[in-house]
């Protein structure tokens, strides 16, 4: 069991695996599923559920090994597909384009707008906050709140959350006008609790998280809906989007197996503990 | 007695030149490959309609087909450059203080200390910068992460370099010179200034180039502090991209000719780093010469 937080697509490490294998004449290892082995790939959203999930599999089933890697869901489309992973982790629902594979819905999880905790702003509307993502607005006292300048902070290119962000707000990137640009959602975090003046957004479940252990940021509602896992789970909550496992139409047995026990009681406890919402 | 020592071992010396070189083959073709996997890569991008948009376009939104990376590589510049016009005179100024006026406890502490540094990870650097120093200068103007705090954290990370290399190539002068000087009645700043630095110049020089290069790769320091908005660098507080952060934010997530777009990047940024080294080998070489 093991997880890397790698920049390198599993095609790159297979290629550089494969090579020096073949130059000192050994076999090239299958490191493919073959049985007793799993790959998972995608989404970072996704990865801390998978692999708990992965971990309580393996208790219950010796032998079996999951991995699980990171690299977002652009990358769970493309392992799923190609075959390099079983099963590709997917943040969002699948699009038209990816028909030939199959979403298994495991949790939910919704985007939440945050501020520094000292902002006294506590609400803003879908117009201010499109107005501060495009520069039209750049100091807290055009929206009512104190004399100071205005960060904003984007998600890099290819990340769902950007992707449901602007699809949310009818946006295109190039319209943004970020201050600062982010990777992932412990990045923006860290951006957003070190700037007073900053806005961003994350996934709910790793704000709602880090509020608890004390990070001084917090979360705006969306309209009147509290930012809350509990609205996410009611289905209140407007800017959220599904967790998905996606397969080809016909994954392995293991495969099959570990999707069964993904979609069960068995894990709604992990589900919870990772702040989002069991579908 | 050389020839016959020549004679008698021939057999094995054969045989470890041919496994020697066997070796050395294999890490020569590995960066072959590296090189040649990159070019590959990124030819559906250069054979593509895009080309052009490398150079032309101003911005970067790969997502709507737009691949300008000339800001990127504007930021690239900037923020090695600045970095290594703040390290060098440090670095320079800590080798004659560690090849001229410190002994003892002093030097080998103070040489630790620099080894120490030299062996900081960079993501160590990078968490430091972006908890300490970009508060700090968001104080000055928010969002505090920028080219300067880039510019402050990377200028850390090669200070050793220059250091060190500048102290090997101090210590490599020969000790004749040193004293031919002070018999002549020279005092020791004379003979740092006009006997030392330049008999030790190629090598320095050698090492300032090393020390660039390995700003220009450096990644998750620019990553963490430089703000990876796409724009060039026209002021120092203003956020920037580099070149390495864009391949580390977006690679993972990248398809078709996005992805091509970023092998083309990076090996941009190889034949950019590769130059540098061989300009430096060239002065290290010059120096031998002087000698």
């Amino acid at each position: 069991m093991k997880i890397s937080y790698t920049y390198f697509p599993l095609w790159i490490r297979h290629l550089i695996v494969t090579s020096f294998s073949l130059l000192i004449g050994l076999q090239t290892p299958n490191t493919l599923a073959d049985g007793s082995r799993l790959t998972i790939t995608g989404s970072s959203t996704v990865a801390p559920l998978a692999l708990e999930m992965a971990k309580r599999y393996e208790r219950q089933h010796p032998g079996v090994r999951i991995d699980v890697q990171t690299g977002g869901s652009s990358r769970g489309i493309n392992d799923a597909r190609s075959g390099l992973a079983d099963i590709g982790m997917v943040s969002r629902a699948l699009k038209d384009n990816e028909s030939d594979l199959t979403a298994h819905l495991i949790a939910l999880d919704g985007i939440s707008i945050i501020l520094h905790r000292s902002n006294p702003i506590a609400k803003l509307t879908g117009q201010e906050i499109v107005d501060i993502y495009t520069g039209k607005v750049r100091n807290w006292q055009e929206v009512g709140g104190p004399n100071l300048a205005i960060t904003v902070v984007n998600k890099a290119e290819g990340r769902s959350t950007l992707e449901l962000f602007l699809h949310h707000f009818e946006l295109t990137n190039s319209q943004i006008k970020p201050n600062v640009i982010i990777g992932d959602n412990q990045q923006g975090i860290k951006t957003i609790s070190a700037n007073p003046g900053a806005i961003g957004y994350v996934s709910i479940g790793t704000a709602e998280f880090e509020v608890t252990f004390g990070t001084p940021i917090k979360l705006l509602p969306m309209g009147d809906v509290e930012s809350s896992v509990a609205n996410v789970a009611q289905g209140y909550y407007p800017l959220s989007r599904p967790l998905n496992f996606v397969t080809t139409t016909n994954p392995s047995e293991l495969g099959q197996d570990f999707l069964r026990f993904a979609q069960s009681l068995h894990v709604k406890d992990l589900v919870e503990e990772q702040f989002f919402v069991a579908p | 007695m050389a020839y016959l020592i020549n004679q008698s071992i021939n057999r094995l010396d054969r045989g470890a030149f041919f496994a020697l070189g066997l070796i050395s083959l294999i890490c020569c073709s590995l960066l072959g490959m590296v090189i040649w996997f990159l070019f590959h890569e990124s030819l559906p991008v250069l054979r593509g309609s895009h080309a052009g948009s490398f150079i032309f376009d101003d911005s970067w939104f790969p997502l709507e087909q737009r691949f300008g990376v000339m800001p990127m590589v504007w930021a690239s510049l900037a923020i090695a450059l600045g970095a290594t016009f703040i390290a060098t005179p440090f670095g320079i100024a800590s080798a004659i203080f560690l090849a001229f006026y410190s002994r003892g406890p002093i030097k080998s502490t103070f040489r630790l200390l620099m080894n120490i540094l030299a062996g900081v990870p960079s993501v160590v650097l990078g968490l430091w910068g972006l908890t300490e120093l970009v508060p700090i200068v968001a104080s000055i103007q928010p969002p505090g992460t920028s080219l300067l705090t880039a510019v402050l954290v990377l200028s850390l990370m090669i200070l050793p370099t220059v250091t060190l290399t500048s102290t090997a190539a101090l210590s490599a002068v020969p000790p004749q010179f040193l004293e031919g000087a002070q018999a002549l009645g020279f005092n020791q700043k004379s003979v740092i200034l006009h006997i030392a630095l330049p008999a030790a110049k190629a090598g320095i020089i050698s090492g300032v180039l090393l020390a660039i290069a390995r700003a220009l790769g450096e990644t998750m320091v620019v990553l963490m502090v430089a703000g990876n908005v796409v724009q060039n660098p026209s002021g120092l507080l203003e956020p920037v991209r580099a070149l390495t952060a864009n391949i580390a934010l977006e690679m993972a997530y990248a398809m078709e000719d996005h992805r091509a777009s970023l092998f083309f990047s990076g090996l941009l940024l190889t034949l950019v780093v590769w130059a540098l080294a061989m300009l430096s080998t060239r002065f290290r070489s010059l120096d031998g010469r002087t000698q």
